[in-house]
């Protein structure tokens, strides 16, 4: 069954090139069912796989599916291949799994968009370009994977490039990444050229059988590099600002790309490499810090926001701050199974939201909601669980891993990063429920006009809903501390580090016991604190958020602002590039390239004067530039010859 | 691999060679006997088809298999043999481009696929010539026949004068390399290729200035066919007037013939003295790459462009010229097919976007083709980016191991110079691509007649170009095995 694996990548292939080619001729029903079967076709591919996986015995669980050799010259070799083992099989099975759901649900959401088609063929080539970089065995198809996530992610966050708000936030995406990206590509040629070889079981066996020692400076550099590219796609400080502007695109863009996968593959990337950061502690420490300031920051920045869309963008990015602050401590399997969990509950977020924007004709401000519980039921009901799910609140999926996190963050790490974590824990439980009862409670400050419109979505939305929700509820208990299925099954790719049953062991000789069980009860009562307060705040005593920004106006302003960050990229980055360029455009432009379409020009003119003096269209013209070649040729071979 | 190096008069090696004769003086007659209109007469495209296909399975057979026949005059081996089919897909993709074209520019005459054919004649022996005389009369064959071709047009001025242009060049070009090739025979006492170089070998490697001016003399003669600076003038004149068809024809089978024979007489008889001659070529090459890119900048016609960057093309193949290893022969083979399949579609779509008469051949008649014909927009694009050689195209990986092996050879300042005019060629070829997307349409475009015959012949450069960028190992095998007797 693992030899299928390719046939998962060709599907969503195919289906974005049939609607690509031939989706303005199709008619909308078609261009649906091609694209959702071509994804429901690969998902269920994926399950065979991951079934095949599954009987082989644990420490076979490698399966490498050499397709061909791209390019090969000298010792490189750009080899097109496949690897499944636990990690990717897990990935495969997120990607496709959520990506048909948000498929199915597309199916209404965008149903009276006029680039029908073109929607759903890049929505394929995403679902493709994602899989080929989960799937890839070196780290240059991984690359082409990465870039082409990049592009689709451009294409369809400007989707609408009629609007410009959303051409900018496509514009600033592919920028932003670009600097990642930038960072990303030398670490490969880096890895080239220390490893000899970009194959991820050739450098990973060559890292680990002790030719490096650990904090060896050149792994070190690697995996910075490789870490800036993650720190790009995953959006975390400095480079998380196009997040939340990349809410332009449509709603199930976000929850597929910008929640769920794409914006994992960091996470997915350094897990992958393990090896190579575990050679680093230097590295790894980076990676938590950065984690765990991402997580709190952007929470603080979720406390403000009035756009539905944007608290979840920023939740999403502290939501990664997690992910990563689990790979810094060496939990990678805390890490991925936060990326799981996350992938159910934030798409059902994002997809619920979408479902309220669409209910109100577009309206995305929450200022103007308000009381929907009863007029959208289903919709409400499944986000009460995906917010119940993100807070942290047992048995729900998003409690057990957010729990592990901090649990390996305090174990591994130090009390700081777990402080920091748990706080930003209590902000998410705040920010979050600040958005369902803004929502959803209350009185509805909905738009009289809008109000008349207000409908349940339709059953393709509202399933995908239904499913999600079920998965928030019980995606918790693959990886149930103790018991955890999700453990042993990944132990092969993590090793011996990653894997948290020793942590069990070790927590126990050292802190006694009962300290998981002792964080779990601190998680709950943090998350429900929380909710306490945002309760407090929106439902029972409306007016105490008023009064708290003018009591506290500057720390209101800062955060409702930001922290100003996009102005000080302006004023640091994008403003000086500006003015350089007007300079250049002034100085270089007017004067060297108008001085150079006159210089240049002149130049050019000239040369190409020369050229329309030598192309003079006379045949004895022509022969006399053969003589004088020849002549040329003669001289050279003699005096060559001396 | 059997070797069965018979010296013989064998009569059966040349048998594609008989074929694409016989179908060709077949095409001549029908057309004189059938009392159709000109227009009418669609039975010449099919008739010089079968020709072609039924050459390329002959050929296909001798597959694997070394022979000289007529006594050491012609070469049957996989290096020819990748030639051959080079050739005849050529003959073949120009055929499907050309069938409505004649009929829309009213020169659907027999003799117009009557000298296609021979014209491959033509090249199918210089790639097969084992000796200089052979390789000569290939050459001239060759040359004759795509003389008429490009003057078919007989009412058009720009065609006739294209031809006559051709002609005469082509004559005066043809002189140098007789002359070589006779300096070459006083020198050496013989025209054989083998022969040569085992009496340079006789010599110690050392050329006496007879032999030089002959080599020299040669690559005159032969750099006129490739179109390499200085010898290259001609181009933009002679393929802006031509046929649109015939230009796409003399693009790539007459440049990928004259490599043929370059790299034979190069690499077997002057491949001891590779230092005589490789700073002449690295300077050819420089000076016919920067040539090419540089005026295809300011061109306004795309027809001229792309002649130009077909002079830029042969700046590209001469660098692997320079080289002169084993990978490099592989690499010239694999960027030749890659380039025939992106040039021929490039004018395919050029021919499908013009209209009676030739015209509409400006770039800016591009504007707006992606709002219009999207499809076309984007294999025209394909080709474009595939010939400015971006990933996953075939051109990049043409352009990667051409580089490579100039690298491998320690001709790391060639290989960047190479870089260099590659960046500077995406110029050109994305402002058609930009004129296509970006721009409005400055005319109303016609519907499109878009006929099965040059359906499929783009059908087919988009595969091989797609192909040979995802796929290339195989293609890459085959162009490894084909270098193993050259040396």
């Amino acid at each position: 069954m693992l030899n299928l694996v390719a046939l998962i990548l060709l599907f969503p292939l195919i289906g974005s090139a049939m609607n690509g080619l031939f989706g303005r001729r199709l008619r909308k029903e078609s261009i649906g069912y091609i694209a959702c079967g071509a994804i429901g076709l690969s998902f269920f591919i994926s399950v065979l796989v991951f079934i095949g996986l599954l009987l082989l015995p644990p420490e076979e669980r490698i399966f490498e599916k050499h397709l061909f050799s791209w390019i090969q010259s000298g010792s490189f070799n750009a080899a097109v291949g496949f690897q499944v083992d636990p990690l990717s099989s897990l990935m495969i099975l997120i990607v496709t799994g959520v990506g048909f759901l948000i498929h199915i649900y597309s199916m209404g959401y965008m149903h009276d968009d006029k680039g029908y088609h073109r929607y759903f063929s890049y929505l394929n080539l995403f679902t493709f370009s994602m899989l080929l970089l989960v799937l890839s065995n070196n780290f240059l198809l991984m690359f082409v994977g990465w870039e082409a996530v990049g592009l689709c992610s451009y294409l369809l966050i400007g989707f609408w490039f009629e609007k410009k708000s959303a051409s900018d936030a496509a514009k600033k995406a592919f920028v932003v990444n670009r600097v990642g990206d930038f960072g990303f590509a030398l670490g490969i040629m880096l890895i080239f050229l220390t490893f000899h070889s970009i194959d991820f079981t050739e450098v990973f066996n060559a890292a680990s059988h002790g030719e490096f020692a650990i904090g060896n400076i050149t792994i070190t550099l690697i995996t910075l590099l490789l870490f800036m590219g993650a720190a790009g796609k995953s959006a975390q400080i400095p480079l998380y600002t196009w997040l939340p502007d990349a809410m332009e695109g449509p709603t199930p863009v976000s929850a597929l790309i910008h929640a769920a996968t794409m914006v994992t593959a960091g996470v997915y990337m350094i897990a992958r490499c393990n090896v190579l950061y575990m050679l680093s502690p230097f590295t790894m420490t980076v990676v938590a810090s950065i984690g765990a300031t991402t997580a709190l920051f952007a929470a603080s920045i979720g406390l403000m926001q009035n756009d539905i869309k944007r608290v979840l963008a920023y939740s999403t990015i502290s939501q990664l701050g997690y992910m990563f602050l689990a790979c810094g401590v060496g939990a990678f399997t805390a890490g991925i199974f936060h990326l799981m969990t996350h992938a159910f509950f934030k798409a059902l977020l994002f997809l619920g939201s979408g479902s309220v924007i669409h209910a109100l004709s577009g309206e995305q401000d929450m200022r103007k909601m308000g009381g929907l519980k009863n007029h959208i039921p289903i919709t409400y009901k499944t986000f009460l669980i995906g917010t119940v799910a993100i807070a942290g609140i047992p048995p729900f999926a998003g409690f057990f891993s957010k729990d592990e996190i901090l649990l390996e963050a305090f174990v591994r790490g130090n009390v700081i990063y777990w402080s920091i974590g748990a706080f930003a824990a209590f902000l998410t439980a705040f920010y979050m429920f600040r958005l369902l009862f803004m929502t959803f409670h209350g009185e509805s400050r909905v738009d009289p006009h809008v109000k008349e419109h207000l409908h349940e979505s339709p059953r393709n939305m509202t399933i995908p809903l239904i499913i999600l929700a079920g998965l928030s509820i019980i995606g918790g208990f693959w990886g149930l501390p103790g018991a955890s299925a999700l453990n042993h099954f990944l132990s092969p790719v993590f090793g011996g580090h990653g894997h948290n049953e020793m942590h069990g062991v070790e927590a126990g000789a050292h802190h006694g016991i009962g300290l998981p069980s002792l964080m779990m009860v601190v998680s709950t009562l943090i998350a429900i604190g929380g909710i306490w307060l945002a309760y407090q705040m929106y439902v029972k005593k409306q007016e105490l958020p008023k009064k708290l920004a003018e009591r506290f106006a500057l720390p209101y302003r800062i955060l409702y602002n930001k922290y100003y960050v996009d102005e000080i990229y302006d004023a640091i980055f994008v403003n000086p590039v500006k003015k350089i360029s007007v300079q250049l455009w002034k100085k270089v432009d007017a004067m060297m390239i108008d001085g150079s379409v006159n210089g240049v020009a002149r130049f050019v003119t000239g040369t190409s004067n020369i050229f329309r003096f030598l192309q003079t269209g006379y045949v004895r013209n022509y022969a006399f530039y053969i003589v004088v070649g020849c002549i040329f040729i003669l001289i050279l071979t003699t005096w060559l010859n001396k | 691999m059997p070797n069965t190096s018979i010296m013989t008069f064998n009569i059966l090696s040349i048998l594609p060679v008989l074929i694409l004769a016989g179908f060709g003086m077949m095409v001549l007659v029908v057309d004189v006997l059938s009392s159709r209109k000109m227009g009418e007469k669609n039975f010449l495209a099919y008739l010089s088809l079968i020709g072609v296909v039924i050459a390329a399975f002959l050929s296909k057979n001798f597959t694997g298999t070394t022979l000289f026949s007529f006594y050491g005059a012609y070469t049957i081996d996989n290096y020819s043999l990748f030639f051959q089919f080079v050739f005849l897909l050529c003959a073949g993709l120009t055929i499907l481009i050309s069938k409505n074209y004649v009929q829309r520019e009213n020169i659907n005459y027999g003799e117009y696929y009557t000298l296609i054919l021979f014209s491959t004649i033509g090249m199918i022996l210089m790639a097969s010539g084992a000796d200089l005389l052979n390789i000569f009369i290939g050459l001239e064959i060759m040359s004759i026949s795509i003389y008429i071709l490009v003057g078919m047009k007989r009412t058009r001025l720009t065609s006739n004068e294209a031809s006559l242009k051709y002609f005469l060049l082509g004559a005066f070009s043809t002189g140098f390399l007789l002359y070589g090739i006779a300096l070459v025979y006083g020198a050496t006492g013989t025209i054989s290729l083998r022969q040569i170089a085992v009496f340079i070998a006789g010599k110690g490697g050392v050329l006496d200035p007879l032999l030089l001016a002959g080599m020299g003399l040669i690559i005159v003669g032969i750099g006129f066919k490739i179109a390499s600076a200085p010898f290259h003038a001609w181009v933009p004149d002679v393929y802006e007037g031509a046929p649109t068809a015939i230009t796409a024809f003399m693009a790539v089978g007459p440049k990928a013939a004259g490599f043929a024979a370059f790299l034979r007489i190069f690499f077997i008889a002057f491949g001891q003295v590779h230092q005589d001659w490789e700073k002449i070529i690295w300077i050819l090459a420089v000076l016919t790459m920067t040539t090419g890119n540089i005026i295809a900048l300011i061109q306004t016609n795309i027809k001229r462009m792309l002649a130009y960057s077909s002079i830029a093309h042969a700046g590209y193949l001469l660098i692997a010229l320079v080289a002169a290893n084993n990978m490099s022969v592989s690499a010239i083979l694999f960027y030749l097919l890659a380039y025939l399949f992106m040039n021929i579609g490039a004018f395919a779509i050029v021919i499908v976007i013009s209209q009676k008469e030739d015209s509409f051949l400006k770039i800016s008649d591009f504007s707006g083709l992606a709002y219009k014909h999207p499809r076309l927009a984007i294999a025209m694009t394909l080709f474009l980016l595939s010939m400015a050689g971006i990933p996953p195209t075939a051109g990049f990986v043409g352009k990667f191991y051409i580089f490579s092996s100039a690298i491998k050879s320690g001709y790391v300042l060639l290989a960047i110079i190479g870089v260099i005019n590659s960046v500077i060629a995406v110029f050109y070829y994305l402002r058609v691509t930009v004129a296509m997307y970006m721009r409005g349409p400055e005319r109303e475009f016609q519907p499109l007649t878009l006929s099965p015959f040059i359906f499929v012949a783009i059908i087919i450069s988009i595969i091989g170009t797609i192909q040979l960028g995802i796929f290339p190992a195989k293609v890459l095998e085959i162009a490894q095995r084909s270098i193993l007797l050259l040396r």
